[in-house]
């Protein structure tokens, strides 16, 4: 709904500007993997393109939710691709801080050092935790394959659309 | 409902049963909600809805013509960023179960009451929109304005359009040590190449090219490790081009060991100020801070007594303060006045200590020393079928992720009284079907979204002659002139 249908406002900003707000380009690839791109989200204008990397977003109901992302692609537009409520509020631009995941502890020191900004950003983010990161800000690399992406809880309860959580 | 099925012609038995379990389906059970502001705190508490209740509708009522509140209204011109949820909102908008009605002014062209018969629920998300006021001589001398009206001013916001600030002297000092106080200094003192090519408005752009503030003090009654700004803004304080911070070393001198403990956001924050005080600048800084034409600092333990008038006695000239030392520490530290008393020089003072919530309707409970609608995780206490989210529900504080979750939890308890039949749904509700003839009979005439994106269109045409992403209309009458209402 609105929070995956602005993906595709940010996407082509995300595409031009990348996560930090300067100029990158796309790694050329010699190869695409058969993975699928999944039109479900059809405003997303661009095709993701990169090898295969396999993650499971854990939602605010603690429903674990496997998806397969690409190298190069961010978390915020993964997670907003397959219909997963992370807002993004700024669209990638280090400007809030609503994008704010947790990630697998063993894997969350594998990411890059975030840049002040980023740090200034979780600064606001509440429950901040030692894993806590924005999503707008992870970078999908093979280094990531199996990592858990855990999003906050920030209401009492999400059970009301008749969704029967599985233990995990 | 059983009683209509009785005058339908026979139709084979599925196409009926598909036919009655449609009728049963939309007309009964699709609940009518309607949200009062169109802020981040209306807007995120109808996505929300929205996407966890496949039959809701959700109408958005504004009292103005132009949607978004404070996105618009409240982030300063040279924060656009900030300003790309308005995306967002405007898919929300977009959805065919949401319609947004502006210039409609809930409590006088039509009351919550009226909007109670009419919805199974509504959500009070209205904001605040007013000021606390420092309750001191001379507030309203000329010269003297509340941070907010000045925002408002170089926002475009139509009651703030006329606010005629003076600009003509030296040093300004801002009451308070938030973000709104670090905005309006850094709209006081940012060049102006950089401000033109921002969406602030063209009247207060030309004010400001006029403008002879070159100095602006944040005075606050406590100290250094209670201020209220948060890093980024900070940061871009200390880096605001041709301007030089000032800090007094001794209001930061061992402040680098007590906040060892304290929990990061603090603890990064205070590190900041402490290094920009206390250590020796970079060259590049060292030498952009000797050639600035501009400066700014902050002072501490220092609450307003009085604002002093000029010899005409209309015109603020300076501020009597009081000295203060603090009791206890931390978040929850008093400033108490130590009979001490100084006075500062100035022509220009901005109060910036708050913003405050405005009752909305004479039959709406308020609680007027908090300022916010008593309730209890946005039920609104005795009154069922309304809730709150946003700052008339918890005050007015914090970034919009704290809306953002606050609005999501709001409407976590409107979704739970569905389900568990607190809002009755077998009453069938008109929504905006009885609103608008209320409307008619009195003479308004809601602006739809897309009225609003016929004014958006020309806003942006006219930013483009000027080199910015919009130039704001600050006039209703001219907005409605232009959709032709």
């Amino acid at each position: 709904m609105a929070a995956s249908v602005a993906a595709g406002g940010g996407a082509v900003t995300r595409l031009l500007l990348g996560a930090a707000g300067g100029l990158r380009l796309r790694p050329a690839r010699g190869f695409r993997t058969a993975g699928v791109f999944q039109a479900e989200d059809e405003s997303c204008t661009a095709e993701p393109v990169g090898d295969i990397v396999n993650v499971v977003f854990i939602d605010r109901s603690g429903r674990r939710i496997p998806v397969q992302g690409h190298v190069g692609e961010d978390v915020l537009r993964l997670a907003q691709r397959h219909n997963i409520e992370l807002e993004g509020a700024c669209e990638a631009s280090l400007a809030c801080s609503t994008c704010h995941v947790y990630v697998s502890q063993e894997l969350v020191d594998k990411l890059p050092v975030p840049d002040e900004r980023e740090e200034d950003m979780l600064d606001l983010a509440p429950q901040l935790q030692e894993n806590s990161r924005l999503g707008c800000q992870i970078i999908l690399t093979k280094e990531l394959e199996g990592a858990e992406f855990t999003l906050p809880k920030i209401t009492r309860n999400f059970y009301v659309d008749g969704h029967v959580p599985k233990p995990h | 409902m059983g009683s209509s099925c009785v005058c339908w012609k026979w139709r084979s038995p599925l196409r009926r049963l598909a036919g009655f379990s449609r009728l049963l389906s939309t007309a009964a059970l699709a609940p009518q909600i309607c949200v009062v502001g169109s802020g981040p705190a209306g807007f995120y508490t109808a996505q929300h809805l929205l996407k966890h209740h496949r039959l809701a509708r959700v109408d958005i009522y504004e009292k103005l013509p132009v949607p978004f509140g404070l996105v618009r209204f409240g982030v300063a011109p040279d924060h656009p960023e900030v300003k790309n949820v308005i995306n967002t909102f405007t898919q929300t908008a977009h959805s065919d179960r949401c319609s947004y009605y502006g210039n409609v002014t809930i409590g006088k062209d039509v009351t919550v009451k009226e909007l109670q018969q009419a919805y199974h629920a509504v959500v009070l998300s209205y904001g605040a929109e007013d000021n606390r006021i420092l309750g001191i001589p001379g507030e309203n001398l000329s010269g003297v304005y509340s941070a907010r009206a000045f925002v408002g001013w170089y926002n475009g916001l139509p009651e703030n359009r006329d606010l005629k600030p003076d600009l003509s002297s030296e040093t300004a000092v801002v009451l308070g040590q938030g973000n709104v106080a670090l905005d309006v200094a850094r709209v006081l003192l940012s060049p102006l190449d950089i401000l033109r090519k921002t969406d602030i408005t063209e009247g207060s752009l030309a004010a400001i090219a006029c403008s002879k503030v070159k100095r602006v003090w944040l005075v606050g009654r406590r100290g250094p490790l209670q201020v209220a700004f948060t890093i980024k803004e900070l940061r871009e304080m200390i880096n605001l081009p041709d301007t030089r911070p000032l800090l007094a070393p001794a209001d930061f001198t061992g402040l680098g060991d007590v906040i060892k403990d304290v929990p990061r956001p603090r603890k990064r924050l205070t590190e900041l100020m402490v290094k920009s005080a206390l250590e020796k600048p970079g060259e590049k800084e060292a030498g952009r801070w000797a050639s600035a034409t501009k400066e700014w600092g902050l002072k501490f333990r220092r609450s307003p007594l009085e604002v002093l008038s000029a010899a005409d006695g209309k015109q603020a000239r300076g501020i009597r303060i009081a000295v203060t030392r603090l009791e206890g520490s931390g978040e929850s530290a008093r400033a108490v006045p130590t009979g001490e008393v100084e006075e500062l020089e100035c022509g220009l003072i901005l109060s910036s200590i708050g913003y405050r919530s405005l009752p909305l309707d004479s039959a709406i409970p308020f609680d007027p020393k908090l300022g916010i609608i008593p309730n209890s995780l946005g039920r609104v206490q005795g009154e069922p079928g309304l809730y709150c989210s946003g700052w008339v529900k918890r005050g007015p504080t914090g970034v919009i992720i704290t809306t953002m979750n606050d609005s999501f939890d709001t409407a976590q308890s409107v979704l739970e009284d569905l389900q568990t039949g607190v809002l009755n749904l077998s009453s069938s509700k008109e929504g905006f079907k009885s609103v608008r003839s209320i409307l008619h009979s009195r003479g308004v005439h809601p602006v739809t979204f897309s009225d609003w994106e016929k004014i958006d269109a020309a806003e942006v045409a006219r930013g483009k002659l000027a080199g910015k992403p919009r130039e704001k209309i600050v006039d209703p009458q001219e907005m409605l002139q232009l959709i032709n209402h």
